[in-house]
């Protein structure tokens, strides 16, 4: 194990590659949700808004009029700076192009679940606390849906963290890098579809939820953000965005490994692994918004079904990590 | 998997866009390619509908151009109104307006929107969208075609 | 004010105790003369001493609360005189020293108890409420009276210390009576299932910080009782001892949380999240003792460790939230979070305390349960699986079984909080609250800066729960336990938390998000604060919010088999038309399962039986003579 772990014994490139991490995903997270509308688009034979659209709709959000409602409190007002708060500090954990973040011994992948969920939860009191029929509704859905997905995420990390013993990322992603045999094990294919599964829960996608639908009653996400407007509507739109993003990210680094610079780079290597991140995700988020096209929203009652199935999904993949798992070092 | 197939069948049917027109109203705060409306039905046939979905549609794809219809006025930086103003939702379309934060435009599709049309002598009528409220751009027809929408809202949107 | 200030007093003293004897040598204290025979015995070591401060440091804050909760609900002189009489018994328990001085100390805190519950006598819910929690803690009380009898009879001896030295000696079919009488008892103290109905019903009958004591410290006394006659006493177990511990742990903390998902009654609510947690921490418990029993030391040190920590931040939350629940009560005088809601404003503090014990409770990042959580979930997952069928089986389901818990236990606490206290009034009692005075905001002040230690720096508890570890060799306690510095390191293996600096990276990320917002501020127009968006409507009536029924709907749906909610749908049609409908009336009520279906055919037997035995006294002397002298004849035979 490293023995110089804490914040002193980074070098100053580790620190230069988290912060590059942190700034493309605050620049990268709208052109990833623009990019997928466009893929979207040019499969329904449109031409699309363009991937700098969303850029364009943040820019003018923040410079609309700040509508507080009546009878709200600071969760309302604070909620979205929590959301893109706990994705800006998972962007700065995950190893997405350098392994060596100095987060990376403060918080592992359960950690990094835990500051998902905060994210949730916050954007779920906003949603209560509007006090309109709307928001509560939005509220009720997102949290049934994050307690059923937490089995399936626990045990996909505990499946991620037996080859490399640990549940720590850097540790999960260099065992993946030096054992490449590893991805093509059953645990790790199962635990594969079951983080996807997870992903697309989480971040609102079809065909657990329309992300661009106009009707309440089949809104999740939505409903919660129904009274936000201005700039706190851009953090929100922003904050899912980012938690998308890294999420992808994410998946790509713990299944694909390649590219990503080591705990003490060199600047050749942190460009490459920016470069590399960069095409994983975008090549994931257009995979992603492929799949949609061929999707049709799940009624809402349904989704449980879909969660036990990730969760069993995810225990054989623990199981089968087990039993056909090759020791390490 | 058929559809994989359709899809590459079909290809592109957006038509190619015209030439943008002149503004006749500022793109709201200034950053252009931006527009995000909240429809507002005040009491029509549905003409205008089915003209306003067909501009949204992919064979004239108002989206390129940076418009999209939301689902809150809260999220929205205007109003597109059709129809002329019934007295049920004269008052409704009041609140909606006051919900739309600034700055904010308003979109008068359709002749009944803009001076009663068909409807004007109801009486169940209160008056056109202009008597109503604020409106800053005006789109007549009875239905407009998607072009004519199209081209009113790349007046605004400036793209 | 002199019984707040004397519980409070009691609550330091315990405090003071509790960390000599964990810190310093263990403390014996023999009065021959207080009980004819054996005599009264205190014995503290260091897992009495962990439970001795724990109990204290609770008392501490519920004294000064009780002070001011005292005067605003008019309490009688009775409970006044009983609230230092509990804690003083509930510290003598874990200072019991041998069988007979621990079951009085048991009976004494079990009576002391069923009084404080019964402070508000006058109203029927609460009589029955004290009937049923009398009822089953007297039969938790003749299981550990009988398991402890047995135990020293076999041990030898009636103080602990004797037994201790005994029980290599003792065969395994007397540790298996024993272990399971004890689990029993000690579980249905500690409300594990099937034992565990009497806690939603006395916990929120009871005054508010009488449940606050019961919830965070008597409860611990049932796993006190664990530890100490299980897993220390009874030293290293058989591998189906930690399995039982561990099925019974999951079980429990599955049922509770689902139970505490659908509950509208906020401090029913609460008496659930307590069997949630006990369940964790048996969970805990159970693996740190089916892995020692495997070999695995180290992963089982950090078992333990994780149980004594869920068990103190548990005590923390859980004092907090009944705190704040009961300064919600003395404000509205309501429970239902169906009734409550808009307190933010009338109540700021409250609705912050309750806040941080929401977070607590809820396990996640920035809360009191987030560190034992992690330690938890680090042991479960890197136990050793190589060809170990039973461990590769269990601990995926363990995890899965902490992850459900956990999942549930959010969307508890996020109604909870977001139902009673954020958005507008549902009730007029609701939207007349005052904030609570000073002496209850003092007691849950101590109670969330208590909180606020076990998410940002249990550093400060490293000493005291690597010195009780030394006390459990059976479980883990001959390797040392996870370090907890700034970083959490766990020994021999590759992982580190840090949660302090979790919290201060959190607030910088905040930070930065709150400077990407004033992007672009000064081309804004000035903020106004609108009405509510309505659908275009012209207003909201605080009716239309969602309550707390309606938000756990889509979870009652999904466990609708575990959780058999009885509806009743009645549809009044007018007279003359049978077309036309009056009225509809909607009843739904969520009883607990466990209790319909395990408690009353049993009590239904028991009555059967009872009567059947009524035959054998018709009232004649004569024969009641005739039983009493056949008794003393077998006694006397046996006693031969």
């Amino acid at each position: 194990m490293n023995a110089t772990i804490g914040l002193a014994g980074h070098t100053y490139l580790t620190y230069l590659a988290t912060a590059l991490q942190v700034l493309a995903v605050i620049v990268g997270a709208p052109f990833i949700v623009g990019g997928m509308r466009q893929v979207r688009a040019r499969l329904e034979g449109r031409a699309g808004g363009g991937i700098g659209q969303p850029w364009r709709d943040l820019h003018k959000q923040l410079r609309k009029q700040q509508v507080t409602p009546q009878g709200t409190t600071v969760v309302f007002g604070f909620a979205p700076a929590v959301v893109a708060g706990t994705a800006l500090l998972i962007a700065a954990i995950l190893p997405l192009i350098a392994l060596g973040s100095p987060l990376d011994p403060a918080a592992d992948l359960f950690g990094v679940v835990g500051l998902l969920f905060l994210g949730t939860v916050a954007l779920t009191l906003a949603g209560l606390d509007t006090g309109t029929a709307f928001g509560g509704m939005g509220s009720s859905r997102e949290i049934t849906i994050a307690a059923l997905v937490e089995p399936t995420i626990l045990l996909a990390v505990f499946a991620l963290s037996v080859p490399g013993r640990s549940a720590n990322l850097a540790a999960i992603v260099s065992a993946t890098a030096d054992n490449p045999g590893h991805l093509v094990s059953p645990g790790s294919l199962l635990a594969f579809v079951a983080l996807a599964i997870v992903i697309i829960a989480e971040t609102g996608r079809l065909p657990v939820d329309n992300p661009s639908t106009h009707l309440e009653l089949t809104m999740i996400h939505e409903a919660m953000v129904l009274e936000y407007a201005g700039p706190r509507l851009a953090l929100v739109e922003w904050a899912s965005g980012m938690r998308l993003t890294v999420l992808l990210g994410l998946l790509a680094n713990l299944f694909l490994p390649w590219g990503v610079a080591g705990a003490d780079p060199s600047v050749l290597a942190i460009l490459i692994g920016f470069v590399a991140i960069t095409v994983k995700v975008a090549v994931l988020a257009g995979l992603l918004a492929a799949g949609e096209v061929f999707i049709a929203k799940l009624r809402y009652f349904r989704i449980p079904e879909l969660l036990a199935g990730s969760f069993l999904l995810a225990l054989l993949a623990v199981t089968a990590s087990y039993f056909f798992a090759t020791p390490t070092n | 998997m058929s559809w994989i197939g359709k899809i590459r069948r079909v290809g592109r049917i957006v038509e190619a866009a015209d030439e943008a027109p002149e503004a006749t109203a500022a793109p709201p705060t200034g950053v252009t390619g931006s527009l995000q409306l909240r429809h507002v039905d005040c009491g029509s046939c549905n003409g205008c509908e089915l003209e306003i979905s067909g501009a949204f549609s992919s064979v004239y794809d108002a989206e390129r151009f940076g418009a999209r219809v939301v689902a809150s006025p809260r999220h929205a930086d205007g109003l597109i109104a059709t129809g002329v103003v019934t007295r049920n939702m004269h008052q409704p379309l009041l609140n909606t307006l006051k919900a739309v934060p600034e700055p904010r435009v308003v979109i008068a599709v359709g002749d009944c929107a803009i001076n009663g049309g068909a409807f004007a002598q109801g009486y169940g009528v209160v008056g056109s969208v202009a008597d109503v409220i604020p409106v800053d751009v005006q789109v007549p027809g009875c239905p407009p075609t998607p072009q004519q929408i199209i081209a009113a809202l790349r007046t605004v949107t400036g793209r | 004010m002199l019984s707040g200030g004397l519980t409070a007093a009691l609550g330091m003293a315990g405090v003071a105790l509790g960390l000599s004897a964990i810190f310093g040598e263990t403390r014996h204290l023999k009065i021959s003369w207080l009980l004819p025979l054996v005599g009264v015995i205190f014995d503290l070591g260091q897992v009495g001493g962990f439970f001795v401060a724990a109990t204290g440091a609770v008392s501490i804050a519920v004294g000064i609360y009780a002070v001011g909760y005292a005067q605003r609900e008019h309490w009688a002189r009775f409970p006044l005189v009983m609230l230092p009489l509990f804690v003083a018994a509930m510290l003598l328990v874990p200072a019991a020293g041998s069988v007979t001085t621990f079951l009085l100390a048991w009976e004494l805190m079990a009576g002391a108890s069923l009084v404080l519950v019964l402070s508000e006598h006058q109203r029927e819910a609460v009589r029955s409420a004290g009937v049923f929690y009398a009822v089953m803690t007297q039969l938790g009380f003749a299981a550990i009276l009988v398991a402890l009898v047995v135990l020293s009879a076999a041990g030898g001896g009636d103080a602990f210390a004797t037994i201790a030295a005994h029980a290599g000696g003792l065969s395994p079919g007397t540790r298996t009576a024993v272990f399971l009488l004890t689990l029993m008892g000690f579980g249905s103290k500690a409300g594990l299932l099937p034992l565990h109905a009497w806690l939603p019903r006395a916990h929120p009958e009871a005054p508010s910080p009488v449940s606050a004591l019961m919830s965070a410290a008597m409860v611990n006394m049932g796993i006190y009782g664990i530890i100490r006659i299980d897993l220390q006493l009874l030293g290293p177990g058989p591998h189906w001892w930690g399995l039982t511990l561990m099925i019974f742990g999951a079980v429990s903390a599955v049922f509770g949380v689902l139970q505490a998902s659908v509950a509208t009654d906020l401090k029913r609510l609460l008496a659930y999240s307590t069997t949630e947690n006990m369940g964790l921490i048996t969970l805990a418990l159970g693996a740190a003792t089916l892995l020692s029993s495997y070999g695995a030391h180290q992963v089982a040190a950090m078992a333990m460790t994780a149980a004594l920590l869920l068990i103190l931040s548990h005590a923390a939350f859980k004092t907090l939230a009944f705190l704040a629940a009961g300064s919600v009560l003395a404000a509205t005088g309501l429970r239902d979070l169906d009734k409550l809601g808009g307190l933010a404003r009338r109540m700021p503090g409250t609705t912050v305390m309750f806040g941080i014990a929401a977070l607590g409770a809820s396990g996640l990042p920035l809360g009191a349960g987030f560190v034992g959580e992690w330690l938890l979930l680090q042991s479960l997952i890197h136990s050793p699986h190589e060809n170990n069928t039973l461990l590769a089986l269990t601990m995926p389901l363990s995890v899965g079984a902490v992850a459900l818990t956990t999942g549930l236990g959010i969307a508890a606490m996020v109604k909870a909080f977001g139902v009673g206290f954020l958005a507008r009034p549902r009730s007029a009692a609701a939207a007349a609250a005052r904030e609570a005075p000073a002496s209850m905001m003092a007691g849950m002040g101590i109670a969330a800066a208590a909180c606020a230690v076990f998410a940002v720096a249990p550093v400060l508890l490293g000493p005291v729960l690597s010195h009780v570890l030394t006390a459990l060799p059976s479980v883990g306690g001959r390797e040392a336990g996870p370090a907890l510095g700034t970083y959490l390191r766990l020994p021999g293996i590759a992982g580190s938390m840090s949660p302090g600096l979790i919290a201060a990276a959190l607030v910088v990320a905040v930070i930065l998000a709150l400077g990407l917002a004033r992007w672009g501020a000064r081309h804004r127009p000035v903020a106004a604060t609108v009405p509510l968006w309505a659908c275009g409507a012209d207003s909201l009536s605080s009716k239309m919010q969602y309550t707390a029924t309606s938000f756990a709907e889509p979870l009652q749906r999904v466990f609708d088999n575990v959780l058999k909610p009885e509806t009743d749908v009645e549809v009044t049609h007018f007279a003359e038309s049978q077309y036309l409908v009056e009225r509809v009336t909607y009843r739904t009520l969520l009883a607990d399962p466990v209790e319909q279906r395990l408690y009353t055919p049993v009590v239904r037997a028991v009555t059967i039986w009872a009567q059947w035995v009524r035959r054998a006294h018709p009232g004649s002397v004569h024969l009641y003579l005739t039983y009493g002298a056949l008794g003393l004849l077998i006694v006397l035979v046996i006693a031969r």
